[in-house]
């Protein structure tokens, strides 16, 4: 073979992350016959599984964010999956549908993304850890469905690969037009819990944060991915499995005869029994009371939208994650989400070689809005600039939080017609409102 | 190295985007941060397609490429369309079996015809992808050859190790033997 | 048929929760319900791992009432709901409980395919064509020419074979009676529920209040009656000439074949994936 001199730097950096990936990768999950970084030139995995565990021996690894999705899931526990495939969420099912019969999980394929919700939601009352995943048109038949799992405090996760719509849209293009969708898209009033990752490393771990919350809050939660992120591979380290932290429901303790469907302890969260398991509880769409049963009592509807709301605005701190970038010396900051915050991250270090202070306030948790953080990014900055990929749903919200102070302009930049926010798109901004 | 940003562009069904994946798996292997996205119509075979990569030594922010270092066009529209966003000291490399104007005469321009070559030393138009991904990391020196065979083997179907393994020596002897 | 006491349908009911049902008097849904009851009683199956699911409807309220694990859901959604359950729980025995608008108008595309994939969910469909909770409009089974609220001067469209339109999905278990034949209902039911894979029983039923007054048949005995008088067995119907078959409910087991069940089926996936190491 011919030999190219390789640049000297990259090659020492090389050497040492081989060295970095080797450490990481003694754990007692890996079993001896994984291919190490030398076999694996000489041995090509002969089968798919063999490929597959070299895939998940957490060195470094080429993923793709649907991927990682997928494995974040099975790293939760999710032993159910009910789906329709759907561009650009595809991939999940597709990794999944192989990857949970040979866990003894269940993989289905369902008529429609109506009778996906309903499968996961079934199941998870039977005991499962279950997710579905789709896409804009598949996420709006969802909308029942997802609202019956919140009443009946279900827990299941929805992952939401966004597209731009309305409608079918363009498939394969880039949008973030389904925020607002997230939040209010099922009828009556449903708090909601909605995680948005930026990158592949992050795509796997809110999956895993997902899949925990809707255990431990009982409820569906959405997982909101963007096209780009959904579709591109990145090199990214996985945590060994010994350090992926699972939430699995609280059981209940009681006999039978003493079993509340919803019970409250103090941070309103109550324990879960499974069918199958001697309790014999009723579920219903219907307003219900504390067992469960159908309810025309103005007291007991009024407990029951209680306990939905205070469930998740007594734990907003439990809930909500967010990064600053650069904040701390900014005169102008950036609230952008997924795609779009790195667009923002690579304009900031660029204006900032020029000599302008800006920083970056991004969501991790997107639902329920990180109205704190906001309020203090409103206070202490001249201006905030909003970049999103659609026609303004984050700046609502921005400008919703304004009312109580800050002289703060906001600055909106938005983008719907699948191309991306660029970082020079954003740059331009700064420069025009500095 | 600073942000090293590739655009692999040309139709559906030349393996644009599995291109993509080697390039990204190599660079990888070598050490780098890397990011590989891309574009595609709904069509699996024509419309047009285009694989982006992105390697850095550090986090690397927005993964498209925006300005690239090095352009790799297998049709004319994929050329047109992409060209102007090259840099002026980046690295330009067309198949000329379907590249036949050149909108702008860049420096560092290598024009071969990619397909036609592949079709006749190697029997089949298939492997284009890795005889023109390989002539560039040959031409650019952007990952190590090494990188590249590894990341071959791990990604392609065991049955096609052997072809794509003589598509990427054809395309390194490309490389070598360019203007000579 | 084993000698149950009447006493044994208070032994499955959910006495101390919402008592009075929501059922008009002379709805069939409570006979269902009795049948389903003396039914369950007479089979050997701990009602730990029995499930009722149902949608929207007059008689998908039943869950309510009966003391097994149970699920109110969607309108339409209840097989698909059951499919999570039963395919999480494969040793459950799961029951539908529906009506015809919940099963064969918004849910009718999860009836075929889950009769498609033969999964093993009993069915059971209690046809009183039309929706009585929201009034009395026209269902897929309202008949030719009939009055409801939303066909005031007679329905113009033909109504759904339910029967036919399950077996033609694949269904492995079909079988038809009324409200009236309540040993025959019974009977179906412990087949169907005994019976390996996705079985459906139509119980032809009346509804009085809001069906029957829109469409003069009278009060429920009425009602009654002609669904005595007016059905004969399957068994007859070779031995009649066909004017006297013609117009009447075909009652009997329409379908009855073993054919692979699909949990079954996906047991065996999971145990062909694990033993060849997820080779494809």
């Amino acid at each position: 073979m011919a030999k190219v001199v390789k640049e000297p730097k990259a090659k020492k950096k090389s050497e040492k992350q081989k060295a970095d990936s080797k450490k990481k990768v003694i754990a007692p999950e890996i079993t001896p016959e994984v291919p190490k970084e030398e076999e694996k030139v000489a041995a090509k995995p002969e089968s798919k599984i063999k490929e597959l565990q070299a895939k998940r021996d957490r060195k470094t690894v080429i993923m793709q964010g649907n991927e990682a999705v997928s494995y974040g899931a099975l790293d939760a526990g999710v032993n159910f999956f009910a789906g329709y495939p759907i561009t650009p969420s595809t991939e999940i099912a597709e990794i999944l549908a192989a990857e949970l019969p040979k866990r003894g999980g269940v993989f289905v394929q369902m008529e429609d993304e109506i009778a996906s919700i309903c499968a996961i939601t079934g199941a998870s009352l039977a005991g499962a850890k279950s997710l579905t995943a789709t896409s804009g048109p598949g996420f709006s038949l969802m909308q029942e469905g997802i609202g019956f799992a919140k009443i009946t405090e279900t827990p299941c996760v929805v992952v939401n690969v966004q597209r731009l719509g309305p409608s079918t849209g363009m498939p394969t293009s880039p949008a973030q037009g389904d925020i607002m969708q997230t939040r209010w898209g099922s009828h009556g009033d449903s708090p909601a819990i909605v995680l948005y990752p930026a990158s592949v490393k992050e795509s796997y771990e809110l999956t895993i944060r997902a899949v925990n919350l809707s255990e431990k809050y009982r409820t569906c939660v959405v997982l909101l991915m963007d096209e780009v992120i959904g579709h591109m591979r990145e090199s990214v380290t996985l945590p060994d499995l010994a350090n992926v932290k699972v939430i699995n429901r609280i059981k209940p303790t009681v006999p039978p005869h003493w079993y509340k469907h919803y019970d409250e302890n103090q941070k309103y969260l109550s324990p879960l029994a499974s069918f199958g398991e001697g309790y014999r509880f009723h579920v219903s769409g219907l307003t219900h009371d504390s067992h469960g049963f159908p309810t025309n009592k103005s007291t007991e509807a009024a407990e029951m939208m209680d306990r939905l709301r205070k469930k998740i605005v007594y734990n907003i701190r439990d809930l909500v994650q967010i990064e600053s970038h650069e904040m701390d010396d900014a005169k102008i900051a950036i609230f952008a989400a997924g795609i779009t915050a790195r667009a923002a991250k690579a304009a900031i270090a660029m204006a900032r070689y020029e000599g302008i202070k800006v920083g970056l306030l991004r969501p991790l948790t997107i639902w329920p809005f990180p109205d704190d953080a906001v309020r203090k990014m409103l206070r202490d900055k001249d201006i905030v600039i909003v970049p999103e990929l659609n026609q303004g749903q984050l700046i609502r919200e921005i400008r919703r939080l304004t009312k109580d102070k800050s002289e703060s302009e906001v600055v909106a930049i938005q983008r719907a017609n699948g191309q991306l926010i660029s970082p020079q798109d954003i740059l331009r901004k700064i420069k025009e409102v500095c | 190295m600073k942000n090293y940003e590739i655009r692999l562009s040309g139709s559906g069904g030349q393996g644009l985007i599995l291109a993509g994946i080697i390039l990204a798996r190599a660079a990888m292997y070598d050490g780098f941060k890397v990011t590989q996205t891309q574009s595609y119509g709904p069509e699996s075979r024509g419309g047009s397609s285009r694989a982006d990569v992105i390697i850095n030594n550090r986090e690397i922010y927005f993964p498209e490429a925006t300005n690239f270092n090095c352009l790799l066009a297998l049709t004319q529209e994929a050329c047109d369309k992409y060209l102007f966003d090259l840099r002026d000291e980046g690295t330009l490399i067309i198949d000329t079996t379907f590249v036949k104007n050149l909108a702008l005469a860049a420096d560092n321009t290598y024009e071969l015809p990619f397909t036609e070559i592949t079709q006749e030393r190697l029997g089949s138009p298939i492997s284009t992808n890795v005889v023109s991904l390989a002539f560039l990391i040959k031409t650019t020196g952007i990952v190590s050859p090494e990188a590249l065979e590894e990341s071959l083997r791990y990604t392609v179907k065991p049955a096609f190790v052997s072809l794509n393994l003589r598509a990427m020596e054809l395309g390194f002897e490309l490389a070598d033997n360019y203007g000579k | 048929m084993a000698n149950i006491p009447q006493k044994v349908v208070h032994q499955y009911l959910r006495h101390d929760k919402k008592f009075p049902h929501v059922w008009c008097a002379g709805c069939s849904n409570g006979i269902v319900l009795g049948s389903f009851i003396r039914a369950i009683a007479s089979m050997d199956v701990n009602r730990d791992d029995m499930i009722m699911v149902s949608g929207i409807g007059c008689s998908s309220r039943m869950p309510v009432y009966i003391d097994l694990n149970t699920m109110h859901t969607l309108h339409g959604r209840a097989i698909a709901y059951a499919t999570g359950v039963k395919l999480h729980k494969p040793h459950m025995k799961v029951v539908v409980i529906t009506g015809d608008g919940d099963c064969t108008a918004i849910g009718g595309n999860h009836l075929i395919h889950a009769a498609r994939r033969n999964i093993d969910i009993t069915v059971i469909l209690v046809n009183n064509n039309i929706y009585g909770m929201t009034g009395g409009q026209c269902s897929p089974t309202t008949p030719h020419d009939a009055i409801a609220t939303t066909s005031p001067y007679g329905n113009i469209e033909p109504d759904f074979d339910i029967c036919k339109l399950a077996i033609g999905a694949g269904a492995s278990f079909v079988a038809r009676t009324t409200a009236f034949h309540v040993f025959e209902m019974q009977n179906y039911f412990q087949k169907a529920m005994e019976h390996p894979g996705f079985a459906l029983i139509e119980v032809i039923s009346a509804c009085p209040v809001i069906y029957g007054r829109l469409n003069k048949k009278g009060g429920a005995p009425q009602m009654m009656k002609e669904f005595r008088d007016n059905s004969i067995p399957l068994t007859a119907v070779p031995k009649l000439p066909p004017e006297q078959v013609e117009g009447k409910i075909q009652r009997g087991i329409l379908q009855e074949i073993v054919r692979p069940e699909y949990c079954a089926a996906y047991a065996d996936l999971v145990k062909r994936v694990q033993e060849s190491g997820g080779e494809q």
